[in-house]
């Protein structure tokens, strides 16, 4: 089909030629390859050297094993670990060669026809000129002294800013993937707010140029500087496709004395077929360090894409005062598993936490909510406070609870609540007596459910992001 | 570590009598320990408690073989005057003394098991080295429709004869269709520095009922691993209560098994430590069938340098439609220095159930302190008071009520 198609576009009229084809790096895992990607983006030397310095721990790293969903062994040598943007002529050219299915979907959502378009990456035409909005944005930020760019950008322009912060949150020798993200990352982006600046728009990748195809290591790197404050808005409520079935990106978050990071996330990617073939593995390492006293970290996600999601994104409480925070919706369909949750690592004093976490699963799913809450010695009076809910669809699927609580300290406190449940006979006919379906009746007791996550979300994805919980769910039911 | 097992025994093997089979068995069992060796934290479930450097930090050199031929007097002072019961005396990992005087002779079938529990894992080695160690094996089967009609009571005594010793004991019970036991676990050690490791195994058929109280009270340097397993059949019940307060360290696992319709499992433990104490619950409640219900609810008071644990895991099979889960851990750190790790867990296939758990760990409330004072209590009487208060909460579970007064007053909660 495929073949086809990219026979059909050779004649393509404007005929871009494929010498960008040869960016592409050898297949494989090597210190060839890492020196290929360094050279490529002209990096300064220290990065290559912490690049192979990441390489040599990798070496020594095995894979996580502990986590709940299992995949099948990934050939490490068998990945392109870069290659340059696609040219038009193997990207769909309509919206019809598309997966009527996601069209669907498009259309349940809302999504402008050109959007669509954006996002399948097909050639958009001259009115809707995504690039001109993102300049008007990008004045306005400039302005206030705002850095927001890719994080090659940054490396070459700030390479201070750079030096000074990356990796030391996620430093090189963790564990498995993020250590392979610090070798191999491609492109993601950078974001620096100076002090006491308020961020006047929620920053999203959706308005940098290009973003769409940062690949499958992405990496970002988010610092707030004293005083300052930043809403942070990562993916986007459409499906997304993309071929790279493993994608291990690392986000580190800095938040200085009295600063604030909102990170928000709506995570769509392609979850596989409804047998359970292909689908993304998302595994993800986010975290946040509140460095600064009265700092304040507060991660949200909707997560409903992926074959496999396993992410814990989490704050380090190091400042005296600060604040870590986590909202979760995580929704499972058909064959998806999940295995997320977050850590929150106390260690200054008068440090609170707070998780929220809602799963649901339906079909043939698999969900697992993970925590850890660890009050260290010297983080008096720390209080954490976690509620984690689960709904199960059906007997063919599963939801698990298993947090970690550690308290070290005795003037600090802990609470931590879970249940599990299945949808009430009643509220569903409740509903239904009032002249809803089914699948309207649940799409509506889901989102009452989710809402307390819902809410932390930034307006108008708040909107696009209950639309999303209802249509996961579709087929769930009856 | 390696040899010392091996010489110690064939030592053990030479001076016991067991038929092959049993010898047989018993070396399959010291290969799979000898594999496995002792668990550390690198298994998920030893995380909060590495018995493997609790022992080499705490014990050093450990001697596994442990002479049954030698005879030790019982002290009659120790046994318990207040209520009238039966007994089983346990010296130093051998039984010494079994008698159920109050009970009608033959309702009660008392064997020593040929065939063992076949409950040796890769994932629990310690299981292995009891199979491989411990004694001649009892088992107590209380048949059809028969109600014991006084507590038992198990005396584990350990002596000075021994120490740094590797002691295993295990004992089985069979209830049968409609039976019913009470038994108490009393633990006396006047020992130092040996590593017990006890295995109970209790079978419950239709409509049975155990009620199985353990207290730990007595101050020692023991190190203790304690291991419950309890299968379920139809409409049985299980109550398990667990005061874990005396030795060093122990860690007391219960696992429950729920395999017919409408049984019930709870557990209920309390935590008291002080010093440098180290004690960990951990519960594992499997419902396997529809309509079953489990309850746990664990409290610890938290002094010193002393760390409590708690790890519980509900799992629901997919089958187990309409199962009611419950499990609450409670903590309370008086002193900077204790700590408190929980891992309270669930894993659900099964979409028409109720299961929740619940953590809290933290200080007492400074609020209700202040409130005693101010009715001109003394900040320590009125800490005392709360703790109590506390506490007495899991021991009003206790169903009966001879053995819950005799219980509150061995551990001093009015």
């Amino acid at each position: 089909m495929r073949d086809k198609q990219i026979e059909d576009l050779k004649d393509y009229k404007y005929g871009f030629s494929t010498d960008i084809e040869s960016f592409k790096a050898p297949k494989g895992l090597n210190e060839e390859v890492i020196r290929f990607i360094s050279n490529i983006k002209k990096e300064p030397d220290w990065l290559l050297k912490w690049r192979l310095k990441a390489f040599e721990r990798l070496k020594v790293l095995k894979e996580p094993n502990w986590q709940k969903p299992k995949y099948p062994k990934i050939d490490y040598q068998d990945l392109y670990y870069y290659s340059a943007p696609k040219s038009f002529k193997e990207k769909p050219k309509n919206l019809e060669d598309l997966d009527p299915k996601l069209l669907e979907t498009y259309k349940k959502l809302g999504i402008p026809l050109q959007e669509q378009k954006r996002l399948n990456g097909i050639a958009v035409d001259a009115v809707f000129d995504s690039v001109s909005v993102a300049t008007t944005f990008k004045d306005t930020l400039t302005a206030k002294g705002i850095i927001f760019c890719s994080i090659s950008e940054a490396i070459q322009k700030y390479p201070d800013l750079v030096k000074k912060y990356l990796g030391s949150v996620i430093p090189i020798t963790d564990h498995f993937f993020a250590t392979l993200n610090s070798a191999v990352f491609t492109d993601g982006s950078f974001v620096y707010i100076p002090p006491n600046i308020k961020c006047p728009m929620e920053l999203s990748t959706y308005f940098r140029i290009n973003a769409s195809d940062t690949g499958q290591f992405e990496r970002t790197l988010i610092i707030a500087d004293k005083g300052s404050y930043v809403s942070y808005l990562e993916g986007c409520t459409a499906p997304m496709r993309d071929e790279n079935q493993l994608h291990a990106a690392n986000v580190e978050l800095i938040a200085l004395d009295d600063a604030e990071i909102k990170y928000s996330t709506v995570q769509n990617w392609y979850p596989g077929d409804k047998d359970g073939n292909g689908g993304i593995y998302n595994f993800v390492t986010k975290r946040g360090l509140c460095k600064g006293k009265n700092s304040k970290i507060s991660w949200t996600q909707v997560e409903t894409g992926s074959a496999i999601t396993w992410k814990y994104p989490s704050c380090i409480l190091k400042g005296d005062n600060s604040i870590g925070e986590f909202y979760s919706i995580a929704i499972t369909n058909n064959h998806q598993k999940a295995d997320t949750g977050t850590k929150m690592i106390h260690l200054g004093k008068n440090t609170k936490s707070k998780i929220i976490s809602k799963g649901i699963s339906a079909g043939k799913s698999d969900m697992t909510y993970r925590g850890l809450v660890d009050i260290s010695k010297n983080a008096s009076n720390s209080t954490n406070y976690t509620q984690c809910d689960s709904l199960l669809m059906g007997n063919k699927c599963g939801a698990h609870t298993v947090p970690y609580i550690k308290n070290k300290n005795s003037n600090s406190n802990i609470a931590h609540e879970a249940t599990t449940s299945k949808i009430s006979e009643d509220q569903l006919h409740y509903c239904q007596q009032r002249g809803l379906n089914q699948e309207e009746a649940v799409g509506l007791i889901v989102n009452g459910f989710c809402k307390e996550v819902l809410q932390q979300l930034p307006m108008e994805f708040a909107v696009e992001a209950q639309k999303l919980v209802g249509i996961s769910l579709e087929g769930s039911v009856g | 570590m390696e040899q010392k097992l091996k010489t110690d025994f064939d030592k053990f093997i030479s001076t016991s009598n067991f038929s092959n089979q049993e010898i047989k068995f018993k070396k399959e069992a010291l290969d799979n320990f000898l594999k496995n060796g002792f668990p550390s934290r690198k298994l998920e479930n030893w995380k909060f408690s590495d018995i493997k450097q609790i022992i080499q930090k705490n014990i050093g050199e450990l001697e596994f073989y442990n002479d049954y031929n030698i005879e030790n007097k019982i002290n009659d002072d120790i046994f318990i005057k207040e209520i009238e019961h039966n007994k089983i005396v346990i010296v130093n990992g051998k039984v010494q003394q079994l008698s159920f005087e109050y009970e009608e002779s033959d309702k009660i079938n008392l064997t020593t098991l040929d065939n063992f529990n076949q409950i040796s894992n890769d994932d629990n080695s310690l299981l292995s080295l009891n199979n491989s160690f411990s004694n001649k094996i009892y088992n107590i089967l209380v048949k059809k429709n028969y109600s014991f009609k006084k507590p038992l009571i198990i005396y584990q005594i350990t002596n000075k004869k021994v120490s740094n010793t590797n002691i295993n004991f295990q004992l089985n019970f069979d209830l049968e269709e409609s039976s019913s036991i009470k038994i108490i676990n009393l633990s006396d050690d006047n020992s130092e520095k040996n590593f017990i490791n006890n295995l109970f195994n209790f079978n419950l058929g239709k409509n049975a009922i155990l009620k199985n109280y353990k207290i730990d009270k007595k101050n020692n340097t023991n190190i203790k691993y304690d291991y419950s397993s309890i299968a379920q059949k139809e409409n049985s019940i299980s109550e398990t209560f667990i005061f874990s307060s005396g030795s060093d360290y122990i860690k007391n696992e219960v696992s429950c098994n729920l395999e017919g319709q409408y049984s019930s499992a709870f557990i209920n433990g309390i935590h008291s430590l002080s010093k440098n104490k180290h004690h960990e619950i951990r519960t594992n409640t499997n419902h396997s069938y529809e309509n079953t219900k489990s309850y746990q609810l664990i409290k610890s008071v938290i002094d010193d340098s002393s760390k409590s644990v708690y790890q519980g895991k509900i799992y629901v099979d997919s089958k187990a439609q309409k199962t009611d889960g419950y499990q609450l851990s409670k903590a309370v750190l008086l002193n900077e220095q204790a700590e408190f790790n929980a891992k309270p867990e669930l894993e659900i296939y099964a979409d028409d159930v109720k299961c929740s758990h619940g953590s809290a760990s933290g200080s007492l409330d400074e609020a209700s302190i202040f409130y005693l004072m101010s009715r001109g209590l003394d900040q320590k009487t009125a800490k005392k008071l709360l703790i109590n208060g506390f506490l007495l909460d899991v021991v009003e579970k206790i169903t009966d009520e001879e053995i819950k007064k005799l219980i509150k007053k061995m551990i001093g909660l009015n």
